[in-house]
Formats: C-alpha cells, sequence, structure tokens
C-alpha cells in the first residue's frame, strides 16, 4: 500500500469521488423508484407537463405573445374592454379580449405570469438563502445562537406570512415614499416575501444539520482542521438539500399566491408592471359592469400555475418521504 | 400543569414585548410622526412644542415604556389619516371582524369535519376522490380569487347576495353591532364567511382524512372491532378522538390565520372589519394604526396559542407525564 500525504488525500479524494458521483447519479436517477414512481403517477406527470408549458408560455412572453402590451405605440384606447372572441363585438386580434387600457389580456397574462414566476422564484431563493445560512448556523453553532434564531423563528413563525408581508410593505412605503415606491416595488416585494418565508427553511436545515454534524464525515472534516464555513457550506450542505427542495417546491406555489394577494391588495407590483394580482385587481373594478373576463382571465391563469405547481410539490414530498413507500 | 402553563406564560409576554419593540420601532422611526400629525404651515416653534409634549424628546427607552404603558391601556394614539383615537376606530370595527371570523370558522368546522371522516374511512369511494381533488383546488385558489368568483356569480350574474358590506346592523350595549339578528345582514355575511372559511375547511378536511386514515390502521381499532363493538362506536369513541389532538391544534392555529386572511375577505367585499382599516393604514403610512393592528394581532394569537397548548395538554395524558 503506498503511503500518500495528507495533502495528496485530501487533493484525491474529492475529484475521484465527483467523477464516480456523476455516472453514478445519472445511473441511479434511470433506475430509481423516484423516476418509477413519477411515471406512475398520471396526475403527477399532467402536473409536471402543465407547469413546464405554463413556465415556457411566461418565459417566452416576449417572442410568442401576439402582442406587446408595454408597447404604447401598439395600443389603442379605441379596443379598451373589447370581450373575448365568442362573444359579440369582439375583435379577432384579441383571442381573450382587453383590458380597460386596450391591452391584449392573453399577451397580458403571459407578462403577467412572467412577473409572477421571477418574483415568485427570487423570493424563494432568497428565502431558501436566508433559511438555510441561519439554520445551518444554528445547527452546527448550538448553545445561545441556535436559541436566538429558533426563538425568531418561534416567534415569527405565530404570525402568517401574508401579515409579515403587508406589515414590511407598509414600513418599506413610509421610507420610500409612494414615489419611488413603483422603482422598488419589486426588491420590497421580494425582501418582503423571503423574510416571511425563511422560518421553514431554518427549521428543516437546523433540524438535520444537528444530526449531520455527529457523523463521522464531519467529525473527520473537523480533524483535518477544516474552518467551521467550509464544514458547513461543502459537506453538511449537500446532506441537508433534499427537504429544502421539496419545501422550496411547496414555497413557490405559495409565494406566488402571497405575491398575488399583495399585488391585488394594492401594496405589491405597480400596474405599470403588472404581475397576475395586478391584473386581477384591474379587473376587479370592471367586474360589475359585466367586463368580467379582464379579472377572470388572469385569475384562472393563476389557479392553474399555482394548482400544478401544488401537485408537483405534493408528490415531490410524498416521494421522498420514506414513510410512504 | 401549573409548571408547563407558567412556562408558556412567560413565553408568551417575551413574545408579546418582543412584537412590542417592533411595533414602537415602527411608530417612532418610520416616518416623522410630527410631520404626519400636523400641517404644512405648522412653525418650527410649534412643532418643537408638540414634540416636547408628546415626550419624544426622551430617552428611547423611556419612550418605550410610556408606549407599553399606554398599549396595556389600549390608547395608540390620533390616526394619521381620520384624525380619530386608534382605539375608538377599533372598537366600532371590531364586532364586524369577529364576527366574520366566528361564521366562517363554524363553517369550517361544520363542513370539513364530516367530510374529512368521510373520505378517511371510505377511502376508495368516488366521493373520497372527489373532495380530495375539489380540496385541492381549494387550497390552490387564492382567497381573494374565490371571492371575486363567489361575487361574479352569486351577485353579478345570479344577483342573490349582496357583495359588499354588512348589511344592516343592529346595536347591541355600547358598542357591539351585529349583523346576525337582520336578513340583510345574515345574507351579507355568507359570501364572505365561505370565502374566509374555504381555506381552512379543506385543511380539517384533509388533516381528518390523513389522521383516520392512520389511526384506523392502529391495534386497539382492529382490536375493538374484534370485540364486536358497533362501527359507530369505533369510528366516533376510539378513532375521532384520537385524531382530534392535530386537529385542535391546527384549528386553534388557524383562528389566528382565519383573522389575518380577513383582511383579504374583507378588502374583497368592502367588508367594515379591522382588517380592511389596516390595509388602508399600510397603503396610506397610517403607522398608529399598524402599529396597534400588529400589537392586537400579535395579542390573539400568543392568547390562541396559549390556549391551544393547554388544550393539548388536557386532550392528551401522554403529554402529562414524561415532560421535562
Amino acid at each position: 500500500m503506498p503511503t500518500v500525504s495528507n495533502e495528496e488525500a485530501k487533493a484525491d479524494v474529492p475529484e475521484r469521488s465527483e467523477a464516480a458521483a456523476a455516472t453514478g447519479r445519472l445511473t441511479r436517477m434511470l433506475e430509481s423508484d423516484f423516476l418509477h414512481a413519477f411515471l406512475r403517477s398520471r396526475v403527477t406527470v399532467v402536473a409536471a407537463c402543465g407547469t413546464l408549458t405554463l413556465f415556457l408560455l411566461a418565459f417566452l412572453a416576449p417572442w410568442i405573445a401576439p402582442h406587446d402590451p408595454f408597447d404604447l405605440a401598439s395600443i389603442s384606447i379605441l379596443d379598451a374592454r373589447v370581450p373575448p372572441i365568442w362573444m359579440e363585438y369582439s375583435d379577432p386580434r384579441f383571442p381573450l379580449g382587453t383590458d380597460d387600457q386596450g391591452r391584449d389580456l392573453l399577451s397580458g397574462i403571459f407578462y403577467g405570469m412572467r412577473i409572477s414566476l421571477i418574483v415568485g422564484f427570487c423570493s424563494v431563493a432568497a428565502a431558501a438563502v436566508i433559511g438555510i445560512t441561519l439554520g445551518l448556523v444554528a445547527g452546527y453553532a448550538g448553545g445561545r445562537v441556535d436559541a436566538l434564531i429558533m426563538r425568531i423563528a418561534d416567534v415569527q413563525l405565530t404570525f402568517p406570512a401574508i401579515l409579515i408581508a403587508l406589515l414590511i410593505d407598509g414600513v418599506a412605503n413610509g421610507i420610500f415614499g409612494s414615489l419611488d415606491r413603483d422603482v422598488f416595488a419589486f426588491y420590497i416585494l421580494i425582501v418582503a416575501l423571503a423574510l416571511s418565508f425563511w422560518v421553514q427553511y431554518a427549521r428543516t436545515v437546523r433540524g438535520s444539520t444537528m444530526v449531520e454534524k455527529n457523523k463521522e464525515y464531519v467529525q473527520a472534516a473537523r480533524v483535518i482542521g477544516l474552518p467551521p464555513v467550509i464544514i458547513m457550506a461543502r459537506h453538511i450542505l449537500p446532506n441537508v438539500m433534499g427537504p429544502v427542495m421539496v419545501i422550496a417546491t411547496i414555497n413557490l406555489a405559495l409565494a406566488i399566491v402571497t405575491e398575488a394577494t399583495l399585488s391585488f391588495l394594492g401594496v405589491g407590483m405597480p400596474p405599470t408592471q403588472p404581475s397576475l394580482g395586478t391584473l386581477i385587481a384591474i379587473g376587479n373594478d370592471f367586474l360589475y359592469s359585466g367586463e368580467w373576463w379582464i379579472a377572470i382571465f388572469p385569475g384562472l391563469a393563476l389557479a392553474l400555475l399555482v394548482l400544478n405547481v401544488n401537485l408537483l410539490g405534493d408528490w415531490l414530498r410524498d416521494a421522498l418521504n420514506p414513510k410512504l413507500r | 400543569m401549573i409548571g408547563f402553563a407558567t412556562r408558556r406564560f412567560v413565553q408568551a409576554m417575551i413574545v408579546m414585548l418582543v412584537v412590542a419593540l417592533l411595533s414602537f420601532t415602527m411608530f417612532r422611526f418610520v416616518g416623522d410622526p410630527i410631520n404626519q400629525m400636523v400641517g404644512i404651515e405648522t412653525s418650527l416653534e410649534d412643532r418643537e412644542a408638540l414634540r416636547e409634549r408628546l415626550g419624544l424628546n426622551d430617552p428611547i427607552p423611556l419612550q418605550f415604556y410610556h408606549f407599553i404603558s399606554r398599549a396595556v391601556r389600549f390608547d395608540f394614539g390620533t390616526s394619521y389619516q381620520f384624525r380619530q383615537p386608534v382605539s375608538e376606530l377599533f372598537a366600532k370595527r371590531i364586532p364586524a371582524t369577529l364576527e366574520l371570523s366566528f361564521t366562517s370558522a363554524l363553517f369550517a368546522l361544520i363542513v370539513g369535519v364530516p367530510m374529512g371522516l368521510f373520505a378517511g374511512l371510505n377511502r376508495d369511494s368516488s366521493i373520497s376522490k372527489l373532495f380530495l381533488s375539489v380540496s385541492l383546488i381549494g387550497i390552490s385558489l387564492p382567497t381573494f380569487f374565490i371571492g371575486i368568483l363567489l361575487i361574479f356569480l352569486f351577485s353579478v350574474t345570479l344577483q342573490w347576495l349582496p357583495s359588499f358590506g354588512r348589511g344592516e346592523t343592529v346595536q347591541i350595549g355600547s358598542w357591539w353591532t351585529t349583523g346576525f339578528l337582520t336578513v340583510s345582514g345574515l345574507k351579507a355575511l355568507v359570501l364572505p364567511s365561505i370565502t374566509l372559511g374555504l381555506y381552512q375547511m379543506t385543511l380539517i378536511m384533509r388533516l381528518i382524512r390523513a389522521e383516520m386514515l392512520e389511526v384506523i390502521r392502529t391495534d386497539y381499532i382492529k382490536f375493538a372491532r374484534a370485540r364486536g363493538l358497533p362501527d359507530r362506536l369505533v369510528n366516533f369513541r376510539h378513532a375521532l378522538k384520537n385524531t382530534l389532538v392535530p386537529v385542535v391544534t391546527i384549528t386553534g392555529l388557524q383562528l389566528g390565520s382565519i383573522i389575518a386572511f380577513a383582511t383579504i375577505t374583507e378588502t374583497v367585499f368592502q367588508w367594515p372589519g379591522m382588517g380592511l382599516m389596516f390595509l388602508q393604514a399600510v397603503q396610506n403610512v397610517d403607522i398608529p394604526i399598524m402599529s396597534a393592528y400588529l400589537m392586537l394581532t400579535a395579542f390573539m394569537f400568543v392568547g390562541i396559542n396559549f390556549i391551544v397548548d393547554i388544550l393539548y395538554f388536557l386532550i392528551d395524558p401522554r403529554l402529562r407525564v414524561g415532560r421535562p
């Protein structure tokens, strides 16, 4: 047996394991129960296809939408409130009708969904980063740090996320004033949502970290003198990410709904950059005068999006939960 | 039991203190309270005098102390937009919110529990599957969109039920107004409480179903059946009772979110409750109302959590032993 110095061994190990893991992961995935279970559940396959389609429609909106709702030159107030194509007085240019400013509703929904999804993804990512970091630190450090972080989490958990987001939004309103608000709305919204949803990640990651940190590989890393930050980020983190992905999927649906709700209440995205919630809020004013499509179609799009993501998240949770197999 | 309750109580007090600190920070540092209270023509001297009189020049800890001692007496100052004491504004609107929340919680329980029981006992029947699919849609539809759909269907198209307001109300005592006693008041309650309660209903239903599925597999249920006890007795006395612990927790905790989501429902239906007022405060940066609402809801949440914890303890005897 050749003798290797410590340095060589350290340099050697990651390379070998990465290469092995890459091929191993692929075959493992193809042969896994996971894929098998996925293909067997018809609802999930449909939900996955639906989610993919909606994501594509949203992110390709600038290329596939029939009109550009933000191009002021192409919209005309004369086209305002045209009903959908199967009703009287409709216009073949606008399959789902137009809103109060003559913007094509179908294109508006594509673009709105895009904004909803971007806000959703960004806020889930931000919440996950905050939550994972605090969870790792709490779980790894233990003691007072842990107690402090977890008490904050407990306090916050007593309040529904929507209230916290509303409050943060209100405070931001006070700080920025209403003029700057439209400019910052996007960022305020993401911060508000991230600060409302980080708790779940933190609690989960903390729990798994406390289990992982007593395992031998972590002790080994500690013995060779790696700093805690590296141990947390490179050794523990990959092993606690499983549940995080499930929470993230479920939270994506929740974040989209919360964003839509805030926008509907008039404290989210401004009408100049409408998300689905803003579109519904605009349409709500015309519900009583019979122009129902302005509110109902964006609402249905939102419901469809959330339903698909929810179905996917539900299945993911069950598939990754060994207790239910 | 006493020790447990005391510990929980101390925790609840700490939470309230933290919330009070937040609410105070908001009140004191988001925007200048003086600027919000006086007009543009007020002179600098007058502003300074007002600042002194309101104690805004005192040391911050002292101000915080004053804030808390006033908050305990429910004195949150004057609303920036209404120019009325915040406590009066809330007193006028609390009955509306509480009646709405109570009705929707009742709706959620009365519909959700039997549906969940049925779906749990008849796992493979097509009605159970229908319940489950419907509940998934109920969870996926945002509250405000459910409200819009209901308004569109029952108010705009069919014109059966009103779409906004509380209808006629009756005054009871010095400040409570109720919509329970008039026909128009009851009619006005229908759509908002369904909107508000639907999510809770689906949640309760799914929870009871899941718990029932787990419980009816246990040995003591098999044993009860083997003893020849009638189904009704086994299902209700043995099984349902053991599903109640999580249900009580979730229902209790959901009471809090009912109050929170009332904000949305009240906006959709222009229901004159405190949620609507809070939302208007958020839009107009009316900090006294916001901080009062924060304190008030925190108080309700903490109170509910405390009661749920105690109930937990009373329902589940296992918790009484072996807990440090």
